[in-house]
């Protein structure tokens, strides 16, 4: 039997999606449902004097209404913070508390005053609408370095400077050295913009109450249904976790945003409570667009000193990362350790420094969202790199060939230690962007733009060879670092008595196509046919325990556990395999569905040997009957996929448009299972990529109102902006997992940024432009264009 | 007060009294619970509620349920005939036209009216046609595919 690993089998749970039978949270509806509608704060920066909700009550429809004194009255802590990172000096970072409901003043604007619920959705929002809350408006801070400023207003009072924490990471002496001593040092000082990550499916969340079974019951749009429900019972409502059950059923894409444990999941759990009817909430796009988790919001200086041969010798880093109104779950841990442990890139740079400070300011709290922190720090690099090339007179290629790490397998080579604590586990970094450059015909291309240039037409090229730590995370590792959780996942098999398998994963797919995924690995290495295997997940009643699908870890993590739940299937098999054909184990191998005595034709199906463990008869004497098996497997490391992603543009000299003429990447993620998924999570993240460089960026007004709280406010890219994208892969396997599999579901988004930014700033070098903030509209690259030619014309 | 309505939907004959204020979508998802037809955003951007109202398809969360009186309906949950999917429908599934699935109904409403005012539609007028609809899972490089892949099929079925 061929090997179904590595082919681009069609997606198993595509058929209900196609028909409209996909089970989306919003489309759930239980006896007795009412619907919630959130008062939320007009005002960025406000106290709360009152709340008057005599008039909502008095709607026709309207069940219940509960405000924040209600929760406080209730003594009901605030979502929690998944991550601590402490201050420079030891301290615990500021940990404000964020409550389900505000009752003594609003931070931001969306922040949630009160809750209505009614028996429709429309006497929800009449009632929403009659609540009346009387504010005492105060100054908003919104931007990162201002939030440090010795008058800014303070967002939480028990919290100086609006300071979360202040970090550094690397040798701080001898990178001041290293820039020092540089032959030549390029600065760069950039805002990597606050993005907005709008999953098309909007948030929802019903909480069901039960009485007589005394369970709640929560359904979630969320990536990871077990965290939130440990959460939700440890943490914020302190109900018993076994009373608890969280169902993620089909959700509409995460990207980072559906991670977060957000005040509205426990507000229905708690707000069914004490109603005794389910609750359901949906988040209008309007209020996505405000209280999603957001996701960047960086604003930093970075300088590379480089010696006269073009070798990095340091880089030194500062940030201010705006972390909004309030910690979101691992808000904490992406500035920091998922960007400034990965300053390292590609490259053999001797000494790093990034410091970093953390503030709270009157905006949407900030999060993870698709690479988190990891598309921060390529940006970074990645910018500093060609800006670099430029200057000293080399080409941005040769540049990165210079200063490759040069290949190890982390087998017979050890793994590579970075400057800022990561170990990466295998690489070979010259051959991807080798491949890339073929790919985009590259001697060529600077033919042409050279002829193009002549004819006054602006073409430009530009690069991003970047790495990212994926496979999250080992838990001692991450434990040792601030985690409060542990980052293991869990699968348990189920061999049926007819031998069919139902896999109960941890992992949580909401686009990634795991049901898919899975099944392949599983019915490949039982030897049975894919249409045999179930993958269940997003149940918390049904999977054991999982910590949820972000990072790209679901097939690095989450597969090695089928993969150490199948070893032990296959071990227990074997035994009954032995007993049934009467030898010994060593005598057997297994193979295609079959364990087969060596060099004989004697074997056992898999079926056979499913059917006697649960009828077990004629069976090995002490071996219990059954064949059902749990794993948690905790990774020994992060996985490290990396690649070469190459953007070609034409800019128009007259309006400043950006046209993204090719878009060329050469991956390496590792082993692949189904190259058809991997490459269409990479054109997802590619697109979401280019969004952050040409098109998307939240935009808050002095006083703190998100101006772009609308799709007709906040561009994302559309079918028409894009070009096909071209894309080819190395492989370089993970030599610490059993798949040797390192995930794909970030890499487009951490990678494409830069390199189109790169692109135009190449098709904008007779202007002499360095730098244009992100997204790279028309009117900015338009004013580069201008200045610049004044400048060179003074 | 209801306003009575009576659409066909999906081949169906319905009758019913929906609020004056009452989106189509809403009628659809909430009191035919036909919940392939989904809601993406407030502002009419996202096309994650297209459907096909006689003949072309139509954002449902633009029309009010009461002004689809005496309309002809079909949502994606009529697209395929006697278990056969669409031509779209195996497009998608065959170019991997879809990831978390959200907006794929929309889009492939989207699609059925695209092949049918332009049955060999070029990348460029594909991607034109898609300009009412978000995805934010695929890049749109294989939704591109896909309607090209069914835009063959319907060639195949109608030039033999
Ligand atoms: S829901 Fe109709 S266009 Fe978005
Ligand atoms: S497939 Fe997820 S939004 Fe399109």
């Amino acid at each position: 039997m061929a090997s179904i690993i590595g082919k681009s089998v069609k997606r198993v749970e595509d058929k209900r999606f196609l028909t409209g039978k996909g089970n989306f949270t919003d489309d759930i509806v239980l006896p007795g449902m009412t619907y919630a509608s959130i008062v939320r704060s007009h005002h960025a920066h406000a106290k709360i004097n009152s709340v008057d909700i005599s008039q909502a009550t008095a709607v026709d429809g309207v069940v219940a209404v509960f405000t924040g004194t209600d929760i406080a009255n209730a003594e009901i802590g605030g979502v929690p913070c998944g991550w601590q990172v402490d201050f420079k000096n030891g301290d615990t970072m500021k940990e404000p508390p964020h409550p389900l409901l505000v009752a003594d003043k609003v931070r931001f604007v969306g922040d949630a005053v009160a809750v209505v619920i009614a028996e429709t959705a429309a006497a929800a929002q009449d009632g929403a609408e009659l609540v009346s809350v009387d504010y005492e408006m105060l100054e908003a801070v919104v931007q990162g370095p201002d939030a440090l400023a010795a008058d800014a207003p303070l967002v939480h009072d028990d919290v100086p400077h609006n300071t979360c924490y202040d970090w550094e990471l690397g040798d701080k002496t001898a990178t001041d050295e290293a820039i020092e001593n540089a032959e030549h040092v390029t600065k760069l000082e950039f805002v990597n913009q606050r993005l907005i990550p709008n999953a098309i499916e909007p948030r929802a969340a019903i909480g069901h109450y039960e009485e007589a079974s005394e369970k709640y019951t929560l359904y979630t749009t969320s990536q990871n249904p077990h965290l939130i429900r440990l959460l939700l019972s440890a943490f914020v409502l302190g109900l018993p976790e076994h009373k608890v059950r969280v169902i993620s059923p089909d959700v509409g894409g995460g990207f980072g945003s559906k991670i977060p444990h957000y005040i509205e999941e426990a507000l229905m759990v708690w707000c069914s409570g004490q109603i005794k009817r389910p609750v359901k909430w949906t988040a209008e796009r309007n209020e996505s667009f405000m209280t999603d988790t957001h996701g960047r919001d960086h604003v930093t200086k970075a300088e590379m000193g480089f010696d006269a041969d073009g070798k990095i010798e340091g880089l030194r880093v500062k940030t201010v990362a705006n972390l909004g109104a309030y910690l979101s779950t691992f808000s904490t841990c992406v500035p920091t350790y998922l960007h400034g442990t990965l300053l390292q890139g590609l490259y053999t740079t001797p000494a790093i420094h990034i410091d970093l400070t953390a503030v709270f300011t009157n905006t949407t709290p900030v999060d993870a969202l698709r690479g988190a922190g990891r598309p921060e720090a390529t940006y970074l690099l990645e910018r500093l790199l060609d800006n670099a090339a430029r200057e000293m007179n080399v080409d941005p290629a040769e540049l990165r060939f210079k200063n490759f790490i040069p290949p190890f397998d982390g087998v017979d080579q050890p793994g590579y230690q970075t400057q800022v604590a990561l170990q990466y586990d295998s690489g070979n970094y010259q051959p991807v962007l080798e491949k890339a450059l073929d790919m985009v015909d590259y001697q060529e291309f600077r033919t042409r733009q050279a002829e193009a240039r002549e004819e006054g037409r602006l073409l430009g090229i530009g690069f991003s060879t970047y790495i990212e730590a994926c496979g999250i995370a080992p838990s001692a590792v991450v434990g040792s670092l601030g985690a409060r959780a542990g980052l293991y996942e869990s699968a348990q098999v189920r061999v049926q008595p007819t031998g069919k398998v139902s896999v109960y994963v941890g992992s949580h797919s909401h686009g990634q196509g795991h049901e898919t995924t899975f099944a392949q690995v599983v019915a490949d290495k039982l030897g049975i046919a894919m249409e045999d295997v179930e993958i269940v997940h997003g149940d918390s009643e049904s999977v054991a325990f999982g910590m949820g699908t972000y990072g790209s870890r679901s097939l690095a993590v989450g597969g090695s556990a089928i993969m150490k739940s199948i070893d032990k299937v296959l071990e227990k098999g074997a035994k009954i395999a032995a007993h049934k054909l009467e030898v010994a184990e060593t005598d057997l191998e297994f193979a295609n569905g079959q364990w087969t005595v060596k060099g004989s034709d004697q074997s056992i199906g898999f079926g056979d040997v499913a059917l006697t463990a649960y009828v077990p008869h004629d069976y090995p004497e002490g071996l219990e009957p059954g064949m059902d098996f749990s794993s948690f497997y905790d990774p020994a490391n992060f996985t490290y996929p990396f690649g070469a992603h190459i953007a070609v543009v034409e800019v128009d000299p007259e309006t400043g448009k950006v046209k993204l003429e090719r878009f060329v990447a050469c991956d390496d993620v590792g082993n692949v299972i189904n190259p058809m998924i991997v490459d269409g999570q990479l054109h997802g993240g590619i697109a979401h990529g280019i969004g952050q460089a040409l098109y998307e960026g939240a935009i808050y007004d002095e006083s703190g109102q998100l101006v772009s709280a609308s799709f007709m406010d906040y561009t994302m890219p559309r079918a028409d902006d894009l070009p096909m994208f071209e894309l080819d892969r190395t492989v370089t396997p993970c030599p610490h997992n059993p798949l040797g599999v390192k995930g794909a579901g970030e890499a487009g988004t951490i990678a494409a940024t830069p390199a189109v930014v790169n692109a135009v700033i190449d098709a904008l070098s007779p202007f002499g432009v360095s730098d244009i903030t992100m997204p790279l509209t028309p009117e900015r690259v338009w004013k580069a264009m201008q200045t610049q030619t004044k400048e060179a014309a003074i | 007060m209801g306003v009575p309505i009576s659409v066909t939907v999906n081949g169906q004959h319905r009758e019913s009294e929906v609020d004056s204020r009452t989106l189509l979508v809403q009628f659809i998802r909430e009191e035919l619970r036909l919940t392939g037809t989904h809601v993406g955003c407030d502002t009419s951007s996202c096309g994650a509620c297209t459907i096909i109202m006689d003949g072309k398809a139509v954002k449902s969360c633009t029309v009010l349920a009461a002004s689809a009186n005496g309309s002809d309906i079909t949502t994606i949950e009529g697209l395929a005939q006697n278990g056969e999917l669409h031509p779209l429908q195996e497009g998608f599934k065959e170019e991997h036209g879809l990831q978390c699935g959200f907006c794929t109904p929309g889009m492939i409403m989207t699609a059925v009216q695209l092949l049918e005012d332009n049955p060999q539609p070029s990348e460029a007028e594909i991607r034109h046609g898609l300009e009412g609809n978000y995805c934010r899972c695929t890049g749109y490089h294989n939704i591109v595919k896909a309607i090209y892949h069914a835009s063959r099929k319907y060639k195949e079925v109608s030039h033999g």
